[in-house]
């Protein structure tokens, strides 16, 4: 059973941050849709609902998401809709239900960094920085590469360029988990490549992302993007499987950027 | 008729639908102790052991159980007529754990968080053995699931527990070998059905009390009250006149809560403690420590000539009943009493195998009861069976199936007295576009659709053993009561039962209370599973509800002063030539007055055969041919249930029972790791289907006309389930040319199928 | 803890414990329609509306409600009849279980979507698990609900 001894909900983030790394066993709280799950026990329970970081907002450069904004949020928000081909709203909007995206906050879903996530591998595919209360701004596959620290991230910003992207899943059951994800996005002759739920977290495949780049086709940067990344296998299916299933989807994401004008 | 054939709305359907509170949970009273159970980390140990002094001292427990606080008196849990075929081979608490999740101790607390804490204050020790995991390794296994001396059947089931052999089973008619070495083609296969949960929305619960009285009372969601009831007398030494068992709305059963999985610690605690207390399964512990559909691997050969004539087929089987028997061996029996009638024009067949124990959890009764197993492995050979002899599927079966007054081989002279499976193969075909679309079509990017097939027989009831009761009562008022002990879960039985009545008391079903499945008020049921309710029970309410409209024909001449051929019965008057009584006028002078006699109309119905429903059921499917991914498009079912007694609720329970079947076929799969471990504990691994994945289904029924049936109906929940499988794996096979022996279908083992 | 939260119209204050989920917060006030079939949040029976959205309340934790309307399908009732006399006519609520639950996810959609397609509704009530009856008669019923409004 979960477990809060001590639950608090900070007026600023400083407080927040203070309460974080001053006691032992403290967790920030997000969506909470996983904690009923296990059976923790959080010493201190920090809500940042009072923080005001529930929004999605755009100005010039920037689509910036706050930590609290949820999946149904993504999913709804005109901005995100238009811009992208819609890669974000594509991303999340198979998962489980309304009822669970309600719930699901973006903030949590990218610091856990979840193998799963459909939402992270679509937003690696985009110019996407995170803030961190402690460890400052920086692209998010920076922070993918980085280990677990106490900190808060705060908000998610991706850049305006003008990238045209496809995200692409397959899954058992269509409300199942991924059994793998990929999606792949180009700016100009700037392409990205990235493959999720292997079935550890998403990553940018950087020679099938430069073999696109450099104009090489479709198939074998495909390819590439499958020889270059490990995959492993658990319930929903074998390495082999995925590995196969990696050059599907990059194919099928990639053609459909170049089918985009 | 008026009521039978009508689509009425369920009695209860409002309310349940609207959230008024109603089932198990929401009827325990404030201040009942909370029951939380230790559970083996092992999938095979022996409690060397166990300290409990931690958790008893700990302020809010109110006792802490283990198997040194159990009567010494072996029982099986199978939701069965007594005697049951199955073995009694658990205790309520054992020193052996025989599955990673079996029982250790039994907490009772005022509160939950007291309980889980208590939970990590016991202390065991365990001798851990070498578990048996694999089904296919059981019988040679070094180690024995149950050594123990006392295990008792109460039939010769051929169990051979040294082996791990739980029970075996043999039907043969004719000479199965002489016979296929005459044949022209002989298809041969293994086929291998997984073990699938019942899911039903509401997980096991009950809560017990003793009453007024001093008698034990416990709710439950549960499809078998009586059974129940006989299970806690046996196993707590509690004399049987002194339990009460009572059944609110249940959330979803499908065969799952035929067993009995909670009741006994709920009642236990009770009888320990004197105190109210209640169990509620988390989604983890209804996953993991209850009971799911047998895995089989089923071995069939199938032998025929060269037009297609089915001349043998015998099917060699083996069962997982994992750690204890409950309906070990009538589940494996279904597998052939259900395929070996299909096909009828045939010399010789077989169905024969064992049943085994393993050290996982036990399987139980699931919607289909061995049924669903031996039609996907039978459905599979006889499609292969069709591309052999390159003849087409829907023919070779309108060739072989068994007819309307026919009979067969394991029949023993009977005939089959109700079938439009023909037509329903027909109609199935039309309304699939067979002949435009079989067996393929190659779509663009990569995509192919095709579609496939299957028929499928059920029973209905269990042929000379369910009896039913049922009783109709005419109240003062001039109303009437129905009373019945079969068990509503949300297939709308009580509904339909009130229809019965009402159609033969020529009222309507507004002016009849159900009351259901009180063990002190209800008549005897063995309860609702085994497709009984509507063709047992039901022709128990046709005959009380006859029985009592005698007597209201009767009594109504008494008081008019004529003889009972001179009145007639409406419904609302009893009317001789030239008076007449109001049937309301009768109830109250019969009741509160002269008459002296209320009115009660009973009857007991068992059946001597369990007609078989039919369904021909047709898929068609778009295959992904660089993922393997199947997307179910279209499925077309076309049932023959004998007489549709209400065509909304029968249409549901198809499309439900198809949808599960498409679970089974495409998504769900229990599944262990190595050593024993669930590893699909909860709906984000076992996936059922969800409302994207089904595609479009339409029901189309070709009624037929059981005479043994009540208004002519036969079953229908049970056998809705079956066909899916056997037809999606035809459907891809003829999409991409993949053979899928295995269920279920995904698209890892269809890709590497085509990738071979 | 103390929450002050509105349940139903009704302003009210809650006692719960910080690691307490809303789902046995309000079931634990009386509001016994909330059901709950999962406990990894993806069934959708104990959906319920915070500030009209439909949210679980089984992975809701019930501090989250302090200054929030919670609304339950007690509390509109009359709308919910309205669907349930649809749902019923079909035979497609049949065990019930899940109902409320659908039907707060239903009732959402109407307010949320205008005019939704069959592919909109189906992708809208995804998350709402059913064992029983197959999803097609629940489809018909929200078919024929917003049709005849």
């Amino acid at each position: 059973m979960l477990k809060i001894l001590d639950l608090v909900q900070p007026e600023s983030i400083d407080e927040a941050y203070k309460v974080l790394t001053e006691s032992h066993k403290s967790a920030v709280l997000g969506g909470c849709a996983f904690l009923r799950m296990g059976s923790k026990t959080i010493n201190t329970a920090i809500d940042l609902s009072k923080l005001d970081l529930n929004y999605i907002r755009e100005d010039n450069d920037y689509i910036e998401i706050g930590a609290m904004a949820t999946f149904r949020d993504i999913e709804t928000h005109p901005a995100l809709k238009e811009h992208f081909n819609g890669v974000l709203p594509k991303s999340v909007n198979n998962i489980i239900g309304v009822q669970f995206r309600n719930v699901v906050t973006v903030g949590a879903s990218v610091f856990s960094k979840y193998g799963f996530s459909d939402l992270i591998t679509a937003l690696l595919a985009l110019d996407t920085e995170v803030e961190l209360y402690k460890g400052g701004r920086m692209p998010l596959a920076q922070f993918m590469e980085e280990s677990l620290q106490k900190d808060i991230l705060t908000k998610v910003f991706i850049k305006k360029t003008g990238r045209i992207a496809s995200y692409q899943s397959l899954r058992n059951s269509s409300s199942d988990f991924p059994i793998l994800n990929a999606a792949v996005s180009k700016l100009d002759n700037n392409w990205l490549v990235v493959v999720g739920a292997r079935p550890t977290r998403a990553v940018i495949a950087t020679n099938a992302s430069e073999k696109l780049s450099n104009g090489e086709d479709i198939s074998n940067s495909a390819k590439a993007a499958a020889e270059e990344l490990s995959f492993a296998g658990n319930l929903r299916g074998s390495a082999e499987y995925r590995k196969a299933m990696c050059e599907v989807l990059v194919k099928r994401a990639a053609t459909e950027v170049m089918q985009c004008r | 008729m008026k009521q039978v054939g009508k689509g009425i709305a369920k009695i209860d359907g409002m309310d349940i639908a609207t959230g008024r509170p109603v089932y198990t949970e929401d009827m325990i009273p404030p201040n009942t102790l909370v029951i939380k159970i230790l559970r083996s980390p092992h999938a095979f140990a022996k409690i060397k052991s166990i300290d409990t002094a931690e958790a008893e001292n700990l302020d809010g427990v109110e006792c802490v159980l283990t198997y040194k606080d159990v009567p010494n008196i072996r029982f099986t849990l199978a939701g069965q007529s007594y005697p049951e075929p199955s073995p009694y081979d658990r205790l309520i608490l054992d020193e052996i754990v025989r599955y990673k999740g079996d029982e250790v101790a039994v907490i009772a607390a005022t509160d939950e968080k007291t309980a889980a804490l208590a939970i990590d204050l016991i202390n065991v020790e365990y001798e851990v053995y070498e578990p048996v995991i694999d089904f296919e390794e059981a019988d040679s296994h070094q180690s024995t699931v149950h050594p123990e001396n006392d295990l008792h059947c109460n039939f010769d089931i051929g169990m051979k527990k040294e082996n791990n052999i739980a029970c075996t089973h043999k039907v043969q008619v004719g000479d199965i070998e002489e016979e296929l070495k005459k044949c022209d083609v002989v298809v041969e296969e293994t086929y291998y059905t997984q073990a699938q949960a019942q899911a039903m929305m509401e997980t096991y619960r009950a809560y017990s009390y003793f009453d007024h009285t001093g008698r034990l009372v416990v709710v439950s969601s549960t499809q078998i009250p009586f059974h129940i009831k006989r299970q806690l007398a046996r196993s707590l030494e509690i004399p049987s006149s002194k339990i009460r068992v009572i059944k609110p709305r249940i959330g979803g059963g499908f065969g799952g809560k035929q067993t009995g999985a909670v009741e006994i610690f709920a009642a236990l605690v009770t009888q320990k403690t004197g105190k109210p207390a209640k169990i509620v399964y988390s989604r983890k512990e209804t996953f993991t420590c209850t009971n799911s559909r047998h895995a089989m691997r089923l071995k069939v050969r199938l032998g025929a000539d060269k037009e297609g004539n089915i001349k043998a087929y015998d099917i060699q089987g083996l069962s997982d009943t994992g750690a204890y028997g409950e309906h070990a061996p009538t589940v494996f029996s279904v597998a052939g009493e259900k395929t070996l009638p299909l096909y009828n024009k045939t010399n010789a067949v077989r169905f024969m195998g064992n049943v085994v124990y393993t050290n996982k959890m036990p399987a139980g009764a699931l919607r289909g009861y061995g049924a669903t197993q031996g039609t996907f492995a039978l459905e599979s050979a006889v499609n292969k069976l069709a591309k052999k002899l390159n003849m087409d599927p829907a023919e070779i079966r309108l060739k072989n199936i068994i007819n309307e007054g026919e009979t067969c081989l394991t029949y023993n002279g009977k005939l089959l007295g109700s079938s439009t499976l023909r037509q329903c193969i027909e109609k199935g075909k039309e309304l699939i576009n067979w002949n435009e679309k079989y067996p393929q079509k190659e779509l663009s990017n990569n995509k192919v659709r095709a579609v496939g097939m299957a028929v499928t027989m059920q029973g209905s009831g269990i042929a000379g053993i369910d009896t039913a009761s049922a009783g109709v009562r005419l109240n003062d008022d001039g109303n009437f009561t129905l009373l019945i002990g079969s068990t509503d879960m949300g297939t709308g039985s009580d509904t339909i039962l009130a229809q019965m009545a009402a159609e033969v008391l020529e009222t309507s079903i507004d002016n009849i209370t159900v009351n259901a499945a009180d063990t002190d008020v209800s008549p005897y049921d063995p309860g609702s599973y085994a497709s009984s309710t509507t063709y047992v029970t039901g022709m128990a309410v046709v005959k009380a509800a006859e029985d009592l409209k005698k007597k209201i024909i009767k009594c109504g001449a008494h008081l008019l002063e004529v003889s009972p051929q001179e009145v007639e019965f409406d419904g609302k008057n009893i009317s001789a030539t030239n008076n007449t009584i109001t049937l309301k006028k009768l109830a109250e002078l019969m009741v509160l007055g002269i008459g002296k006699q209320q009115l009660v109309g009973n009857a007991t119905h068992g059946s001597d055969v369990s007609p078989p429903p039919f369904v021909a059921g047709f898929a068609e499917v778009e295959v992904d041919k660089e993922t393997g991914k199947v997307d179910l498009i279209d499925y077309v079912a076309v049932v023959d249930c004998g007489t549709v007694i209400n065509p909304k609720l029968a249409r549901i329970q198809v499309e439900g029972g198809i949808v599960q079947g498409i679970g089974l076929a495409l998504y769900e799969d229990v599944k262990y790791g190595k050593k024993g471990g669930l590893q699909t504990n909860s709906f984000m691994t076992y996936k059922i289907p969800c409302r994207k994945d089904i595609g479009n289904i339409r029901v189309h029924f070709e009624e037929s006309y059981e005479p043994t049936g009540p208004f002519g109906a036969k079953s229908i929940g049970e056998v809705v389930i079956n066909t899916p499988a056997p037809a999606i794996a035809h459907a891809v096979y003829n999409a991409v040319g993949v053979t899928i022996k295995s269920l279920p279908i995904t698209p890892e083992k269809v890709f590497m199928g085509i990738n071979k | 803890m103390q929450i002050e939260t509105t349940i139903n119209n009704k302003k009210v204050t809650l006692e719960a414990a910080n690691d307490e989920f809303l789902a046995d917060t309000l079931r634990n006030y009386g509001l016994l329609s909330i059901r709950q079939g999962c406990d990894t949040s993806c069934c959708g029976l104990c959906t319920v509306w915070i500030d009209g959205k439909p949210t679980l309340s089984c992975s809701t934790l019930a501090f989250r409600a302090q200054g929030r309307s919670i609304t339950t399908i007690e509390g509109v009732q009359q709308e919910a009849k309205k669907f349930a006399e649809v749902l019923v006519a079909e035979g497609a609520e049949q065990c019930g279980f899940c109902s409320p639950g659908f039907i707060m996810t239903v009732l959402a959609m109407k307010n949320e979507l205008n005019h939704p397609t069959e592919e909109e509704i189906v992708h809208y009530l995804t998350g709402n698990l059913c064992r029983c009856t197959g999803y097609m008669g629940q489809l018909r019923a929200v078919k024929k609900y917003l049709e005849v409004k």
